[in-house]
């Protein structure tokens, strides 16, 4: 996030070739550098993203959490260059090397599907309702591989099929999406994103809509795909669990800016934010009983017209001085890959949620008043 | 009034049951398409759900989309009219009142709905949308408007900001004014359907302590109906499993995570991921082929036995024929829970 | 509570200042409004529009020449005194065309509330209660949009004297179905809201349901069609004044003086186009306002959010 310094923000020419040996020589295969996305509304522009950098490297698994607009989706949009016309994007995507942003429609295509393939939330909205799945597998093949052939194409969709664990596919390659479960359509989904072999695949909420048995499926399918193509993948999630089982790196993002990232052992059992202590804080776990959840209060900022200063102050109870005036940046804290955008994180060492934000409940003297009415009432 | 029935044996829980619920049955009406609309087949939502809900307890109702949990928590209510069987407030008979013997009872029966959202009439102030029941049921007199504020106070909200519409609030705060609607009339069950699924999980912690405050101090009986098992450990007591209409598992939360005896309880369970990246990596697993059949033609039998890894892969075949001929009872069978499930067998997997 | 320590000042936040936030939202009403004000034509034609009304109603009072009294000028074209001519009697067309606004605007007015009033509830019924109860609403509604209107009118107000509030019943008496079907189908999608099962739930009764919550709610639709019938009845009136079953004489509107001066088109010519064009603005400004109307209630303008 602080190396502004190839420039690449300006990416005015169209069509500059950047073809740099950079991606190989970092094993980085996708490389996101200071990204700001602003949506200019009737109100004023809403900042959606603030700056945020990550590197995936090859075969790797980042996992980027967040709540409701925090805008960890529109990240991924913007990498994809999937955002509408209105969006004003700035900063640099680089896929092995390549500039995305600023690139016509046409090579953009090319990259996606064959390098970046997105699994959505929906799988509907990625779906063609009026083609079988086996001929929108194919075509997907064929866009990239236009010497395949209808009959070896149609070959490799049923064998995709039954990678991602879809049962019995030579049947199920002539159904229509609307004839298969959610859970059905998103392997399809997923199948269709790993047919020409990417690098990388961006998945963006792709459990949110199911249920948590073929939630399990899925992310199990996923895996599969995953070790099938050696594909790296960025899983974009509210889940935490889903983070910590299926990603080695994790970044958490509040406010349109990535405010911690580390390792998933970092995140989750030594977190230096306080906003991801007070995330871990909040969670009724399964496999442990806790007396009483720590919520962060309040609400997340609003992304037009935000304040100075640091966006999460308002709802922190370790909010002091410089919070609100300065912004803090993303630091190294301990070791080196683990970072967090605090001014106190040093703080947070051994430090429990319970520690530091409060159980808090129904306002108690209310709550006492209402129970002796209640009394009364009897 | 009546005597209350005797409650169910095995079922755990202490103290007087407040609701009943014996053999409840939901059917919906497939319609053909077309200018003649005929009646083509049946959505067996719910089918032949009994529980007891006590005083002061919180009864977990979990399930997957289609498991019928919202139809039971509709039905109960009376909002949907139960096809067969019975639902006792304290002893009276609910399913056969007409909605208007039923109104001095939703006083006593309230419910939180999932939707933030939609839940509040976005043309009504707040004030306006907490006063309503009280309003409704002739309570709105002098001192009214106070007892709102006091309302709002106690679930956490700014009493001065009743003069607000719903949207200029968060989702969280929204389902807050959602909870103080329903505490207007003191209730003494409140049933609760996905009250926090539709939160952010920093929010949802918040209206959950809420919740569990209310619940230990006003004495109340929530049915927390959510598909969120990890939600469910935390503030239910009890916790009834339900699958495709029916219940398959009922036991006290501890026992129900610890040693889960259904093979569909211990797939939900296996298929939560655990928010502790090594526990979540080492951890042992039981999962299930594909997905819910259509409530439209459930599978005879044990409704489980499609997707059932046990079946699938321990049963001999004498054994499955048990499964797709004889719809198992929910009886204790042993574990010390009543379960539903011939070849139930208690696992532990956290 | 849990002890903050060194960690930050602590105590310093009570359980309800916390839920201040900084959210930019606006009501429902305040977007509407706020589309309206940005569409041009609308806001042009409302100041039109308005204009016009306070022309007809407040003009006569500041006025020196009423619409009943014969002035000594007979056949004048514009001048300073008769700014709108006078007719071969002698009355002075100003006056006349004030007054016809007027009765054009009382009528059409009141056929928009009264068409409103009723069609809003008979659809809201229809719709809320759906099944039976809908089916025949509904197919009563159907028969009466198959009525000919123009037929109908003509025969009961000619025998009604042509006052003008009998003219609007009627008008109003036919063109409520349209409302009704309106507000039926945006009550139809409104009871399946939770809000509606959250009040039932509360034991409302159905007329609280219907009024307090499916009403307001579909007030959209309703406004809209409110003010396209205000065009409507205008135009309605109009023609039947013209063929002589509408407003009759001494009373005027702007259909009855169009009527009275076309056979004066080619030597009196203001006599026919200037109330003519009255009907036009009125007709065409109301349109252009419903116009606006309908773009700002209309739920696919919603700006981008975050």
């Amino acid at each position: 996030m602080t190396d502004p310094g190839n420039g690449n923000g300006k990416g005015k020419g169209k069509g500059i070739d950047r073809v740099v040996a950079k991606g190989e020589e970092s094993g980085a295969v996708l490389e996101v550098d200071d990204l700001r996305v602003e949506f200019p509304t009737e109100d004023g522009t809403v900042r959606a993203v603030r700056g945020v950098g990550y590197r995936l490297e090859r075969g790797e698994a980042l996992g980027i959490v967040g709540e409701s607009g925090s805008g960890k989706s529109v990240t991924a949009l913007a990498v994809m260059g999937l955002l509408p016309g209105s969006a004003r994007v700035r900063g640099s995507v680089r896929f092995e090397g390549t500039e995305l942003l600023g690139m016509s429609d046409a090579r953009l295509s090319d990259v996606r599907g064959s390098g970046i393939a997105m699994v959505f939330q929906d799988p509907m909205t990625s779906l063609n309702p009026v083609y079988t799945i086996g001929y929108q597998i194919a075509e997907t093949l064929l866009r990239h591989n236009p010497g395949l052939g209808r009959r070896p194409a149609r070959a490799r969709a049923v064998e995709l099929l039954g990678t991602v664990g879809i049962p019995s596919p030579e049947r199920r390659v002539d159904s229509y999406p609307h004839e298969l479960s959610g859970g059905m359509r998103q392997r399809v989904v997923i199948a269709i994103a790993i047919a020409n072999d990417p690098d990388v695949i961006i998945a963006d909420e792709p459990t949110t809509a199911l249920d948590v048995t073929v939630q399990a499926q899925i992310l199990e399918a996923l895996e599969t795909a995953r070790a099938e193509t050696g594909a790296a993948l960025v899983l974009i999630t509210h889940d935490l669990g889903v983070v910590a089982g299926h990603t080695d790196r994790v970044a958490v993002m509040y406010a349109g800016r990535i405010v911690e990232t580390g390792s998933v052992e970092d995140i989750f059992y030594t977190p230096r934010m306080p906003y991801t202590l007070g995330l871990l804080g909040s969670l009724p776990r399964l496999d442990h009983e806790e007396d009483r959840l720590t919520p962060i209060t309040g609400s997340p900022p609003s992304l037009l017209n935000l304040p100075p200063g640091c966006p999460f102050a308002p709802r922190c109870p370790m909010r002091r001085e410089p919070c609100d005036s300065t912004e803090p940046a993303l630091r190294p804290v301990g070791s080196d890959a683990h970072r967090s955008a605090c001014h106190f994180a040093d703080e947070l060492v051994d430090t429990a949620a319970g520690e530091v934000f409060d159980a808090v409940g129904a306002d108690t003297e209310a709550l006492a008043r209402f129970a002796d009415l209640e009394d009364d009432a009897r | 009034m009546t005597d209350p029935l005797p409650p169910l044996p095995g079922h755990g829980g202490t103290g007087d049951p407040v609701l009943q619920v014996r053999d409840l049955v939901k059917h919906f009406p497939v319609m053909s398409k077309g200018v003649v609309r005929r009646r083509i087949g049946d959505v067996h939502a719910v089918c032949g759900v009994s529980f007891d809900l006590y005083e002061n307890e919180t009864l977990g109702l979990v399930g997957e989309s289609g498991s019928g949990k919202t139809t039971v928590s509709r039905t109960l209510l009376n909002l949907e009219t139960a096809t067969s069987g019975s639902v006792h407030y304290r002893g009276r008979l609910l399913t056969d009142l007409s909605r208007r013997q039923m109104r001095p009872l939703r006083r006593e029966l309230q419910i939180v709905f999932q939707d933030p959202y939609a839940s509040l009439d976005p043309r009504i102030s707040v004030h306006e949308i907490v006063a309503e029941p009280l309003r409704i049921h002739g309570r709105y007199g002098p001192g009214a408007a106070d007892e709102v504020r006091e309302l709002l106070r106690l679930v956490g909200l700014n009493p001065e900001h009743g003069n607000r519409f719903a949207h200029e609030f968060s989702g969280g705060q929204r389902q807050r004014i959602g909870i103080a609607r329903a505490l207007a009339l003191r209730p003494k069950v409140i049933v609760l359907d996905e009250p926090v699924s539709a939160l952010d999980v920093s929010i949802q912690a918040g209206v959950l302590n809420l919740l569990m405050d209310l619940q230990s101090e006003l004495g109340l009986s929530f049915l927390f109906v959510a598909h969120d098992l990890s939600v469910m450990r935390h503030v239910a007591g009890r916790v009834a499993v339900m699958y495709l209409g029916r219940l398959v598992e009922i036991a006290p939360a501890r026992q129900l995570f610890a040693r889960p005896a259904h093979p569909y309880t211990q797939a939900l369970v296996s298929a939560i991921p655990l928010p502790d990246p090594r526990k979540e990596r080492a951890r042992k697993r039981i999962t299930v082929q594909g997905d819910v059949p259509s409530p439209v033609r459930p599978p005879s039998g044990c409704r489980f036995r499609t997707r059932c890894p046990k079946f699938a892969n321990q049963l001999t075949d004498s054994e499955r024929t048990a499964c797709v001929e004889q719809v198992p009872d929910l009886v204790d069978r042993g574990g010390g829970n009543p379960v539903a499930c011939h070849y139930a067998e208690s696992v532990q997997l956290l | 509570m849990t002890d903050i320590g060194a960690l930050g000042p602590a105590g310093t936040r009570t359980p309800n200042d916390d839920h201040e936030f900084t959210v930019v939202q606006r009501s429902q009403t305040q977007l509407v409004l706020r589309r309206f004000l940005r569409h041009r034509a609308a806001m042009i034609s409302l100041v039109v529009f308005v204009l016009i009304v306070l022309w007809a109603f407040a003009g006569p009072h500041f006025w020196h020449y009423s619409y009943a009294k014969y002035t000594p000028d007979n056949s004048q074209p514009p001048s300073w005194k008769h700014p709108f001519g006078t007719d071969s009697s002698g009355y002075d067309a100003y006056a006349q065309v004030m007054r016809g606004t007027q009765t054009s605007l009382k009528i059409a007015i009141l056929i928009a509330l009264g068409s409103t009033l009723v069609g809003a509830v008979w659809g809201a019924v229809a719709g809320f209660y759906r099944g039976f109860v809908d089916a025949l609403m509904m197919r009563i509604a159907d028969l009466v949009l198959t009525l000919p209107l123009f037929a109908i009118a003509l025969v009961i107000s000619s025998r009604s004297g042509g006052s003008w509030y009998w003219i609007a019943a009627v008008i109003a008496g036919l063109t409520w179905a349209y409302v009704s079907r309106v507000v039926r189908s945006s009550v139809l999608s409104l009871r399946e809201k939770e809000f509606v099962e959250a009040a039932r739930a509360l034991g409302a009764s159905d007329t609280r349901i219907i009024f307090r919550h499916l009403l307001p709610n579909a007030l959209g639709p309703i406004i809209v069609n409110a003010t396209i019938l205000v065009a409507t009845g205008i135009l309605t009136e109009t023609a039947l004044s013209f063929l002589g079953f509408g407003v009759q004489p001494p009373d005027t509107s702007l259909g009855l003086l169009v009527a009275q001066a076309q056979t004066a088109v080619d030597t009196r010519p203001w006599l026919f186009y200037i109330p003519g064009a009255f009907i036009i603005a009125i007709a065409l400004t109301i349109n252009f306002i419903g116009d606006g109307l309908r773009d700002a209630f209309d739920p696919r303008q919603q700006r981008v959010r975050q």
